[in-house]
């Protein structure tokens, strides 16, 4: 029998895993977003405060999330790509709109709660581990068998987009908009595809996360700090390989658990800033990220021989 | 008429690249496009293939305005172009730089498959082996422009082949190679040079271009015998 901490963690690994996962369909095609802590948090806050205050079962409210976040990401996305804001300037506007969420969310403290966080009304009264109309579970297998659903339902889109004629024109596009545009690509189309994909699954990650924790925060589901997190863990893990994202959530977390151990909670944003460092170290001495560069030192030798 | 471009116009800053452009293109002909450097050649292609959108004039194809559409659409509407400095994408394979443009060429509506087939077909066309782009030379580089260009399938092909660096007998291969894509695809030809020899032996007409202002144009007989050609190319090896 396994203990709950391992079970824990193995949920979070997957949990992140499929968030990441999500987040690499574009910045494996060049376009890397800052903005994912925005979708995650839409997710994870609509569903919680449309059954705290209306009493709306998490099973219309994620719908609800995914509209909202659909809206969100097109009214940002679609200026960004028709005026062609690509690379660092895409990095920063992106970014703004992870911030930007994070501070509605703490300043609508009447609604949410604040920077205290909030805690979905419980549904699991005394003998029940099931409440299925309030997606919540006191068993934690449910949530394992649940969250790997989605997870290889992560990969499952992973390796539709890879094996699409759009990853290549996706690809085509982050070399050269204009020479793809010129053999008939839609390039805005092509690009607002992926972001939507990318971001719904984000936004189901935050549901995900909201209903399994019993707990959001707008420090821990929206702003930079998370979606720095998903940006170094994609980039630890290696972006161009399917369960590369997922190795990058298990060293994340591996990483935060560590240092949560070590340190307690004396420096909170301790794990960020490490982040931060390692990200660029990453960057510069291991670009495919640990599972890509893996998967070279075991190709290589063969290739030798 | 195939397709007509009139008074077509382009300004950069207080700077007029094209000004006041108008010629035909009749179906099935080879059109050249001739102008010493500068003279607004490239930009009159991307004006027509939707690069950029004109200050003034229309570009009608078919009977249907293209002018200051988007470049995806044009290319939709069957006008395919390449390119002066060869674009390639790089990160991509010979083969899938030409099956994109299969693909979307045809606005998405082939099968992967077909895509590839066609894609082979193009290269083939142009004598290019399936390869890496890196590593490619100059003229495999344009070729791989023309297999691209040609496998969205164009009904009129704008070929921006002047590009410095060709000895005469890739001048001459080059001339070769447009012929034949005329002869097995029955594809309408624009072909941009800046020097006037070995396109003079292929196209049907030509019209010249110098500061962005037509100054002449009809069969390469009459305008290599044109004064203000001669003066234009005077004391330039253009005839060579
Ligand atoms: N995007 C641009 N911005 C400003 N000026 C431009 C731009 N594109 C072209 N020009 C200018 O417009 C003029 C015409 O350029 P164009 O590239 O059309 O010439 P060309 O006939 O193709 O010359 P070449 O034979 O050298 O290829 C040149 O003076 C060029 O510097
Ligand atoms: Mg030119």
């Amino acid at each position: 029998m396994i203990g709950n901490y391992p079970l824990h963690l193995m949920i979070l690994v997957l949990l992140w895993g499929y968030i990441y996962t999500g987040w690499s369909l574009m910045g494996r095609l060049g376009m890397v977003s800052f903005g994912h802590g925005a979708f995650m948090g839409i997710g994870a806050y609509t569903v919680v405060m449309l059954w705290n205050h209306f009493g709306l079962s998490p099973w219309l409210g994620a719908p609800a999330a995914l509209a909202l976040t659909a809206a969100v990401a097109l009214v940002i996305a679609y200026p960004c790509f028709r005026f062609k804001i690509v690379g660092h300037y895409f990095a920063l506007v992106t970014l703004a709109l992870s911030e930007v969420t994070r501070l509605v969310i703490t300043a609508m403290r009447d609604v949410t709660g604040g920077s205290l966080g909030a805690t979905p009304n419980g549904a699991l009264t005394e003998g029940r581990s099931v409440a299925i109309g309030a997606l919540q579970f006191s068993d934690k297998w449910v949530w394992l068998a649940i969250i790997f659903a989605f997870w290889l339902l992560g990969l499952w889109v992973w390796r539709l987009v890879d094996r699409g004629m759009g990853r290549l024109a996706l690809q085509a596009i982050s070399e050269d908009e204009e020479a793809a545009a010129s053999i008939g690509i839609h390039v805005t189309r092509a690009k607002l595809q992926v972001t939507l994909v990318s971001a719904l699954m984000t936004c189901t990650g935050g549901i995900l996360y909201a209903q399994y924790q019993l707990y959001v925060n707008p420090d821990t589901v929206s702003g930079i700090a998370i979606s720095l997190q998903m940006v170094f863990g994609v980039i630890a893990g290696g972006m161009f390989v399917m369960l590369g994202p997922t190795v990058g959530a298990a060293f994340t977390l591996l990483l935060a658990e560590g240092l949560r151990l070590a340190f307690g909670n004396k420096y909170p944003a301790l794990d960020t800033t490490i982040y931060g460092a390692m990200l660029v170290l990453f960057i510069i001495f291991m670009p495919k990220g640990i599972l890509g560069a893996l998967l070279d030192l075991v190709r290589r030798p063969r290739r030798a021989s | 008429m195939f397709l007509q471009v009139s008074k077509l116009t382009k300004r950069f800053g207080g700077f007029t690249a094209v000004s006041d452009v108008s010629f035909e293109v009749a179906e099935g002909e080879i059109l050249g496009l001739i102008g010493p450097n500068g003279s607004g050649k490239s930009t009159t292609f991307n004006l027509i293939a939707g690069a950029l959108k004109p200050d003034a004039g229309s570009v009608r194809f078919r009977g249907d305005e293209v002018g200051g559409l988007p470049a995806y659409r044009v290319a939709h509407a069957g006008i395919g172009r390449t390119y002066q400095i060869p674009r390639p994408f790089k990160k991509l394979s010979l083969l899938e730089n030409v099956a994109l443009a299969a693909f979307y060429g045809a606005n998405s509506r082939l099968s992967r498959e077909k895509a590839f087939e066609l894609a082979k077909d193009s290269l083939k066309l142009v004598g290019l082996q399936e390869t890496k782009v890196e590593g490619l030379g100059a003229s495999a580089l344009k070729k791989l422009e023309l297999a691209r260009a040609l496998a969205t399938q164009p009904k009129l092909l704008l070929a921006d082949e002047s590009l410095g660096g060709l000895d005469h007998a890739e001048m001459d291969g080059a001339a070769d190679m447009l012929a034949r894509i005329r002869a097995e695809r029955g594809v309408t030809i624009v072909w941009v040079e800046h020097i006037m020899g070995v396109l003079m032996r292929v196209v049907d007409r030509c019209v010249v271009l110098d500061h962005g202002v037509v100054i002449a144009q009809g069969k390469p007989a009459d305008v290599a015998k044109d004064a203000k050609v001669i003066e234009v190319y005077l004391g330039t090896d253009a005839f060579a």
